[in-house]
């Protein structure tokens, strides 16, 4: 294996650390997910080579479908790390917040334009939060963390997928949550205007009613 | 009909008493508990008594448990104020579990809270379940702004505070982390007894699992699902030859890793320094264990909320009642009724900065 040398870390998040390396004179993200101590040995180690084996094939798959994912140099499976391409930008978690309502509108459509390729390639991302999208340099949105995601094309985990979206809205950016949605599901339907694609609504709708003390479980 | 076992509840000295002068009397009945507690308007938890319902068999039938409130209410009302050495006029006011919960053990609490507010003629309160435990486990612990994993036998929240209100950051998308696992529990013969629930039956034949076997591990995002687990658990019981120990053990290490990890996901989402356990489930041993280990990783102070107030109890209601109304809130009685649904993230909490 080559060396990476000069390893700083840039991000210690819940299910890995992110560190910033050179490797062959480019700078690169080594992604290692740690043994967590709480969970039983075995368990461990199966979530963590896991999610390292899937997460870069996800990646690559969606690249296919004009998504922007980091391009991947390295996978190792035995230490759960991965080494990928370093994509300089700013979470669009950070972006969001700061920017007029015509640019936030336009940054969700491009999200929902993103989402909507990537189902329809048959991959959900599984955790599709805006500290998840990394706005480029270039202006690129790029999609990061698939170490949730799945290869599928069923309705149910589309659904679960938009239903995760919205609710990191809802958490994390409340005052503007509902436009937000609102046109990231206008840039999903831009791609995909099918009457199939169309079902993921009422799936989304669906969803929420089988949760804890919803409203609109009261209109059944 | 019921008999009722009336809870360990807290005397304080004289002296405490008589420095405190307002009192809040606290009625809590969402669902399987019926409980009245008073506290001063400092904080101090003057009694908190309950008597909770025990089906026959199955799970809480709303109507039943709801029967066995009204016929205890008077008796817990009773032992409550006994162990406050107070009288009913000496309440300041009066707080209600106003929901989510089960319709018609909301309505008992409800109306045993309104008649005493009418009779006393002093103000009523109505307070959201989910938001009392977390300013019990608050008060108990000293957290101040904590990441909360809410885990009881209807909810499975992950939450902490931003803007006026707790936002729900993950939830189950399915059952509720005590549900879950009381159905496993009843379906493999435990009975729920006074004084162990079937939550604490279940820890304890899963301290002697040796072998851990493969479930089902559903995280999405912040979000987990349970019924899936659940399933292949109970399948587990009827279809293979597995020592009942080694499946509580395999259902209980599932399920807690998937609440931790999505309870570290907020913790490094906030980047909050404190974790809150609130809530029934609260009291495993094993899950307070995973929890501590992630604040730790994360440089997070870790705080469980005392195993006397981890279940539904009306000190917690009490207490929150006393926020909302020192903070400019009351519910008038034409406006006091229960809300079924009425989920953490539509409550203002004017009481944090």
């Amino acid at each position: 294996m080559d060396r990476i040398d000069s390893q700083s870390l840039l991000k210690k998040g819940a299910e890995a650390h992110l560190f910033l390396a050179n490797w062959h004179d480019r700078k690169v993200i080594v992604k290692a997910r740690f043994p967590k101590k709480y969970r039983p040995t075995e368990l461990d180690e199966k979530i963590r080579s896991y999610r390292t084996a899937h997460e870069p094939l996800l990646m690559h798959e969606v690249k296919k479908a004009g998504v922007p994912t980091p391009t991947i140099f390295l996978v190792d499976i035995k230490n759960a790390m991965i080494t990928m391409e370093f994509v300089e930008g700013k979470q669009l978690k950070q972006v969001l917040p700061h920017v007029p309502r015509k640019e936030r509108q336009e940054l969700c459509f491009r999200v929902g334009v993103l989402i909507g390729k990537m189902h329809r390639r048959g991959v959900v991302h599984g955790d599709l939060t805006t500290s998840n999208m990394i706005l480029s340099g270039e202006g690129k949105i790029f999609l990061v963390d698939f170490g949730l995601g799945e290869k599928t094309t069923e309705l149910e985990a589309r659904g679960v997928d938009l239903h995760l979206m919205k609710r990191a809205l809802q958490s994390t950016h409340y005052q503007f949550a509902e436009d937000c949605f609102k046109h990231v599901l206008k840039g999903y339907f831009e791609v995909w205007d099918t009457e199939d694609a169309k079902k993921v609504l009422e799936k989304i709708l669906e969803i929420e009613r089988r949760g804890r003390y919803v409203d609109e479980r009261k209109k059944t | 009909m019921y008999p009722s076992r009336l809870r360990k509840t807290y005397g304080r000295t004289a002296e405490m008493k008589q420095s405190a002068k307002t009192l809040c009397l606290g009625v809590e009945s969402t669902a399987d508990d019926f409980g009245v507690g008073i506290t001063t308007f400092n904080g101090e938890i003057l009694a908190n008594a309950s008597s909770d319902y025990i089906p026959e068999e199955g799970g809480i039938h709303p109507r039943e448990a709801a029967r066995h409130h009204a016929e205890v209410a008077d008796k817990v009302l009773k032992e409550a104020l006994e162990k406050a050495e107070a009288k009913p006029e000496d309440l300041t006011l009066i707080a209600f579990s106003q929901g989510p919960g089960l319709g018609p053990c909301l309505r008992t609490g409800a109306t045993v809270a309104r008649a005493l507010a009418s009779f006393l003629a002093i103000p009523l309160i109505g307070v959201n379940h989910s938001v009392a435990h977390i300013e019990i486990g608050k008060l108990e612990t000293g957290a101040v702004d904590p990441v909360t994993l809410y885990v009881s036998g209807g909810n499975t929240i992950v939450s902490a505070f931003d803007s006026g209100r707790y936002r729900v950051f993950g939830e189950t998308l399915d059952i509720a982390l005590g549900n879950c696992l009381d159905v496993f529990a009843r379906e493999a013969g435990l009975k729920h007894k006074r004084g162990t629930p079937l939550g604490a039956a279940l820890e304890k034949l899963a301290t002697d699992g040796k072998e851990l076997i493969s479930l089902p591990y559903v995280v999405k995002g912040m979000d987990i699902s349970l019924s899936g687990l659940l399933t292949a658990a109970t399948n587990l019981l009827h279809k293979s030859k597995c020592r009942l120990e080694d499946a509580c053990y395999s259902l209980q290490e599932h399920a807690f890793s998937m609440v931790a990890e999505v309870t570290e996901r907020a913790l490094a989402h906030t980047e909050k320094k404190e974790v809150l356990l609130t809530g029934g489930v609260a009291a495993n041993i094993r899950l307070q264990a995973m929890l501590s280990s992630i604040a730790e990783e994360h440089d997070a102070k870790f705080n469980v909320v005392p195993r006397e107030f981890a279940a539904d109890n009306g000190a917690m209601i009490a207490w929150t009642g006393v926020l909302a109304y020192t903070h400019g809130l009351v519910t008038p009685v034409e406006k006091s009724f229960v809300k079924l649904r009425w989920r953490l993230e539509k409550v203002d909490v004017p009481w944090i900065e």
